[in-house]
């Protein structure tokens, strides 16, 4: 791999066109061959050449850091100190003991589960209201990602101050204005988790309906003509032909769920505003705030990574249930 | 992690998505199925604002003052409080909202530059030269788009101070120059838009294989290099975890710089931090309004092949 990164695309790889050396013997015979030893030489490498770019940087940023996650994580390892010798498994005994770890996948799990369950749902639901002869279908197609598309961190201020744990915040005076308490956000587990899913559902509903609008679009509407002269309800025929039909687009959107909200962070952290703690009591702390907490706070980069490298196996595992189920569900049928 | 949503590409299919959803197939019988009601609207419309309303807000609030946040019921109408909010912003000491700015638009511009290029040089070279290990080379990429990058966190940090790159833009500019995504994107597009022929023409021309990327396949992507551009650029100015690791408050994302404000308004100025929060959604709602259509169908072609 080395002996191709110099040369790396900036510079063209050696043209045919080149060889302007015209020496006095043979000029035209020399240059002939010059120019075919190129190509065949181009045609030879370039190909190398040109996805040596993305392997490199994919495997100094990308890969390397994964696979030393794990180096890092059998050592005592700090910011300043940097590596202060081998420690074995202790790190990963620390984790199993650690409630502030179990707490914070309970935390992570529990926010996944509220949030994704409703959000794919209600996409479903909005898509197949989609589907269907409407007026402005292009407008309202621009409304489903138009959350997707804005700033997460600016969205997250948002609706930090819609949920604001006092009675100013914009819930909470609907709440009263119809006669019911006002909900303390932040510091009741359940309902912060509640508002950090709502932060989560506003930006990805929208899109998760396009991407079901498009597998409906793909149906063959015979499906349902035949469906309709049976005399099978709307209701049925959602249940019966639509949702089992995008059983695969749905199995792929709780993939790239998992795989996102495994590693929630921005939302939590800008909702609770206290550093990486997750609220007063870590009600809302993540896994990757944990591991930022651990990174930045204490400085133990051991520790964190070793806590990364379970997340990163408890994502892997995760998408290999999800894989396997898949099969099962098609073994089925 | 928003590139590994969209699948994958076909071109070539655009227009046909374009299409109304319901063919004029004749049969009354369809059409009063697909027909919407009024519920249906209603569901749209709840849809709409409720999409709408907190980037609305957030707007409302950033040409008001403070107390604006907290009013009930919510105010919206902008006020003229606006070009003070924003005096107020980019004077403030703890956001360095302007290096902040000017961090995001360098940072989102040289990545998505960079990975359209790298992209599609490995897009054309996986999908039209011939070369021992292609395939494997393929599936390589396709793997990359799943591992889940982020949680290489703390070695990425170590990278960072070897390379003597901790606080400084480089490190949020260099390790996200080329994706698998954009990798796989490219190389479908390619094999779908330029034959054969035209490959082996150029050849026989006498062409290096660099100047067929640069004159005969460059072109040609042009319109998947645009959507390749436009996604990487949305989720670097969008880049906020990384950002949070490895930089400084003194020469921030303005990503960074908002949650800056967000941490640091003692006596929370809702308007300053909504202003900051605007100037951080802008480009992309003008991304949004001007190549809205083109994300949508993208979105959609890529979830009909998944």
């Amino acid at each position: 791999m080395t002996s191709l990164q110099h040369g790396a695309p900036p510079s063209p790889p050696p043209g045919s066109e080149g060889g302007a050396g015209t020496r006095p013997p043979d000029p035209d015979r020399a240059r002939a061959r010059r120019s075919q030893m190129w190509t065949r030489l181009d045609i030879r490498t370039s190909p190398y050449l040109f996805i040596t770019p993305f392997f490199l940087l994919f495997g100094v940023f990308g890969l390397f850091p994964l696979l030393y996650t794990v180096w890092v994580s059998l050592h005592d390892w700090s910011l300043i100190g940097g590596n202060e010798g081998f420690a074995g498994l202790d790190n990963y005994v620390r984790l199993v003991g650690d409630e502030k770890f179990w707490n914070a996948l309970y935390n992570t799990l529990g926010i996944f589960a509220i949030a994704v369950v409703p959000q794919l749902l209600l996409a479903l639901l909005l898509a197949d209201t989609l589907n269907r002869r409407i007026r402005m279908a292009n407008v309202f197609r621009m409304t489903l990602i138009l959350p997707y598309i804005t700033s997460i961190a600016a969205l997250a201020i948002v609706f930090s101050v819609v949920f604001g744990g006092e009675q100013f915040g914009l819930i909470n005076q609907v709440l009263s204005a119809l006669g019911l308490d006002p909900v303390a956000w932040q510091a009741e587990r359940y309902w912060s988790w509640t508002a950090i899913a709502t932060m989560i559902d506003w930006r990805w509903t929208g899109y998760n309906a396009l991407i079901y609008l498009a597998a409906m679009q793909s149906v063959p509407k015979d499906v349902y003509e035949a469906a309709d002269l049976d005399g099978a309800s709307r209701l049925r025929q959602f249940v019966q032909i639509t949702v089992p039909l995008l059983r695969p687009t749905i199995i792929f959107t709780v993939i790239i769920s998992t795989i996102g909200q495994m590693q929630l962070f921005t939302e939590p952290t800008i909702f609770g505003n206290n550093g990486y703690a997750g609220g007063s009591q870590g009600q809302f702390q993540t896994v990757m705030m944990l591991v930022f907490q651990e990174t930045f706070d204490y400085q133990n980069f051991g520790y964190a990574a070793a806590v990364s490298w379970v997340l990163f196996l408890i994502v892997v595992v995760m998408g290999l249930i999800n894989v396997w189920l898949t099969s099962r569900i098609k073994g089925a049928e | 992690m928003t590139a590994t949503i969209i699948k994958e590409p076909t071109p070539p299919r655009a227009s046909q998505n374009r299409r109304r959803p319901q063919r004029s197939r004749p049969g009354a019988r369809l059409r009063r199925m697909r027909q919407a009601t009024p519920l249906t609207y209603f569901a749209l419309l709840l849809t709409f604002v409720l999409s709408v309303f907190p980037l609305w807000w957030m707007i409302v609030v950033a040409t008001r003052t403070t107390s604006a946040a907290s009013q009930f019921p919510p105010a919206l109408l902008p006020g003229g409080n606006f070009f003070n909010n924003v005096e107020r912003l980019f004077a403030n000491n703890s956001a360095n909202f302007l290096t902040g700015l000017m961090n995001s638009i360098i940072a989102s511009t040289s990545v998505a530059v960079s990975v359209v290029f790298f992209c599609s040089l490995a897009g054309f070279a996986l999908a039209k030269l011939q070369f021992k290990g292609r395939g494997f080379f393929t599936v390589a990429v396709v793997v990359t788009m799943a591992v889940p990058v982020q949680i290489g966190l703390v070695p990425l940090l170590i990278l960072m101070d070897w390379l003597n790159w901790r606080g400084e833009l480089q490190s949020v500019i260099v390790p996200f120059m080329v994706s698998g995504f954009g990798v796989f994107l490219m190389r479908q597009y390619v094999l779908q838009t330029i034959p054969d022929d035209l490959m082996e023409a150029a050849r026989i021309d006498g062409c290096s294989t660099f100047r067929i990327y640069w004159s005969v396949v460059l072109p040609a992507l042009r319109p998947a290099m645009v959507v390749l551009g436009l996604l990487t650029f949305m989720q670097t100015w969008n880049e906020f975890i990384w950002a949070l690791a490895v930089l400084t408050p003194d020469n921030p994302t303005v990503q960074f710089s908002i949650q800056q404000l967000n941490e640091s308004a003692y006596s929370r100025d809702f308007a300053l931090m909504f202003t900051g929060a605007t100037f951080a959604t802008l480009p992309l709602l003008i991304i949004f309004f001007v190549f809205g259509r083109q994300l949508v169908g993208r979105i959609m072609e890529g979830a009909i092949k998944a």
